[in-house]
């Protein structure tokens, strides 16, 4: 059985006007310390998919489950970051770190010292008696990602978490992310419409259609690959026959859906 | 000849701010002064009638001799301890009530349509009831300088607790927040300068309900000494009571502005 797993979701959104569907009968599933993208245009559905995994919204139709329970059964595995960091500007950034251990009520004598270890790790000093309006984006993220992971969750999901950011902030933030995971050998989820990132970040890409949100194709990451650090993927010799071939399927209309199919790289 | 001085950009900025400065402080002088002139000379002359519109020597004589025997300051005193106490009561009770508002959307529905009477209907109005209910002491006028605010303020911050970016509630919900944790970690502080804003507004109307509220019923206060003045046809004690309401109530809306410094650089 898989880590997470996710079948056959269906997600509308309703009003008073209409329901729009958001996602039609996505399934798929992640191995535990697996590092899947999910991509696909502005739009499709992606962050509506993680709120999903997240529980912060329910399925309207479908099961999604990790370690074989149902994730409305659990309340402290999943690690979710948001589309911006969020980061409560009315508290340091300490106390920013510190607000998943507090709602858990299990801050410990030790929690502090983690919490300024995380920091140290993601490249941040001295700054936890700082407020948010004090850092740089890329700064924010980076504790954005230490208040994610600090409660240590058995999954994490990321959502666009580099798109706000300037683009060498963005590449230098990818190998920095990419690291503290290695470390804490987290299972994670990213969503992304940049191509690059995904490429660069991932063992397998999840290629999303567009109208309602469904998955058009999965993609494994060449192994040689998925070992290199963000910054060298981009630059690896079979880096750009990917990225073109990822294009390709992203841009192609799917005529027979073909969610459950996994494409290979035949190229080897 | 002596070379004179070449002032840098920034003193000849700082020069013409300090000149501009000069010129309102000037002009706001001269309208004070000859304001009290004109009235105490047409007065002197009959233009206007002494009787009726009194003159600042007579009220200036009055004050003197009221506040050297001690019969005055009691008089203010009670007046703003009831604006305070009304202004206080008025201010949190609208708050509390905005919370429990948030707490239940059923609620919130439930009591739209009374809010929106209540807010519409001039508070004021229901003085002879409130009377009637608390009596004609002291309670009925704290009550109506609390009652001209605390609608008004339940609207606003009620506005301002929907209106927080509900991406900082999914943070905590991610953390598996209860609704309380949400209103307490995310919802309350977001809303604090909301809050603070409505002081400035609230200590106006607070000295609104109070002097009215004296007017239907006290013994003492400012408002007391207006009725009483206009009863006995003495308007130089209208004039006087009129002049420290005008001093009290500026004094109190310069300390609340400074309190709403404070608060905004300590809350946000
Ligand atoms: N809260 C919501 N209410 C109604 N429709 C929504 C809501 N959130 C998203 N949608 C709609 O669902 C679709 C997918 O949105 P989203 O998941 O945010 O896509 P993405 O993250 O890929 O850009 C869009 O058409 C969007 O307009
Ligand atoms: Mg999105």
């Amino acid at each position: 059985m898989s880590f997470l797993s996710v079948n056959h979701v269906t997600h509308y959104y309703f009003s008073k006007s209409k329901a729009t569907q958001a996602l039609k009968d996505v399934s798929f599933s992640v191995e535990e310390g697996e590092f899947v993208s999910i991509l696909g245009p502005s739009g499709c559905g992606k962050s509506t998919l993680l709120s999903l995994l997240a529980n912060i919204i329910h399925p309207t139709e479908g099961k999604i489950s990790l370690n074989d329970q149902p994730i409305s059964t659990l309340d402290d595995s999943i690690g979710y970051m948001l589309q911006q960091d969020y980061l409560f500007p009315w508290k340091t950034i300490m106390d920013n770190v510190l607000l998943g251990p507090k709602i858990k009520k299990t801050t410990e004598s030790s929690t502090n010292e983690k919490a300024e270890r995380m920091l140290e790790e993601v490249g941040l000093h001295k700054i936890s008696t700082s407020y948010p309006d004090a850092l740089s984006g890329g700064m924010r993220q980076r504790v954005a990602l230490v208040r994610t992971l600090i409660t240590d969750p058995e999954i994490l999901l990321l959502d666009e978490p580099f798109s706000a950011l300037d683009y060498v902030t963005k590449l230098t933030l990818e190998d920095a992310v990419a690291d503290l995971l290695a470390t804490y050998k987290k299972t994670t989820v990213l969503v992304t419409h940049d191509i690059g990132e995904a490429i660069s970040m991932s063992d397998r890409i999840i290629i999303m259609d567009t109208n309602p949100g469904s998955i058009k194709r999965m993609y494994d990451v060449p192994l040689e690959l998925r070992n290199e650090r963000p910054f060298n993927v981009r630059r690896h010799p079979k880096y750009q026959r990917i990225f073109d071939k990822v294009w390709n399927e992203l841009n192609t209309k799917s005529i027979i859906p073909t969610s459950s199919k996994i494409v290979g790289d035949q190229h080897g | 000849m002596a070379k004179k001085m070449k002032n840098t950009p920034h003193e000849q900025y700082i020069n013409a701010q300090r000149k501009e400065k000069r010129i309102v402080l000037s002009w706001q002088l001269i309208i004070f002064v000859s304001f009290f002139v004109l009235w105490e000379v047409s007065s002197r002359m009959h233009i206007i009638d002494p009787l009726l519109f009194s003159s600042p020597s007579k009220v200036v004589a009055l004050l003197q001799t009221k506040f050297m025997d001690g019969s005055m300051i009691s008089h203010v005193q009670i007046t703003m301890f009831e604006t305070i106490l009304g202004f206080l009561i008025g201010t949190i009770g609208g708050i509390c009530i905005a919370s429990l508002l948030w707490a239940s959307d059923r609620f919130s529905r439930i009591a739209d349509p009374y809010l929106v009477i209540l807010n519409a209907m001039p508070k004021v109005a229901l003085g002879p009831i409130i009377i009637v209910a608390l009596g004609p002491g002291m309670v009925s006028i704290v009550s109506m300088g609390a009652i001209v605010s605390i609608i008004i303020t339940t609207l606003v911050v009620y506005a301002g607790f929907k209106d927080v970016d509900p991406n900082y509630e999914k943070v905590l919900i991610s953390f598996g927040a209860t609704r309380w944790q949400r209103f307490k970690e995310a919802v309350f502080p977001a809303t604090l300068p909301t809050m603070v804003s409505t002081l400035k507004v609230n200590v106006g109307l607070a000295w609104v309900g109070v002097i009215v509220g004296e007017f239907l019923v006290s013994k003492k206060g400012l408002g007391y000494l207006i009725i009483y003045g206009f009863q006995v046809f003495d308007f130089t004690l209208v004039m006087s009571s009129l002049l420290l309401i005008a001093i009290a109530a500026a004094i109190m809306y310069k300390i609340v502005e400074k309190i709403e410094g404070w608060l905004m650089k300590h809350t946000s």
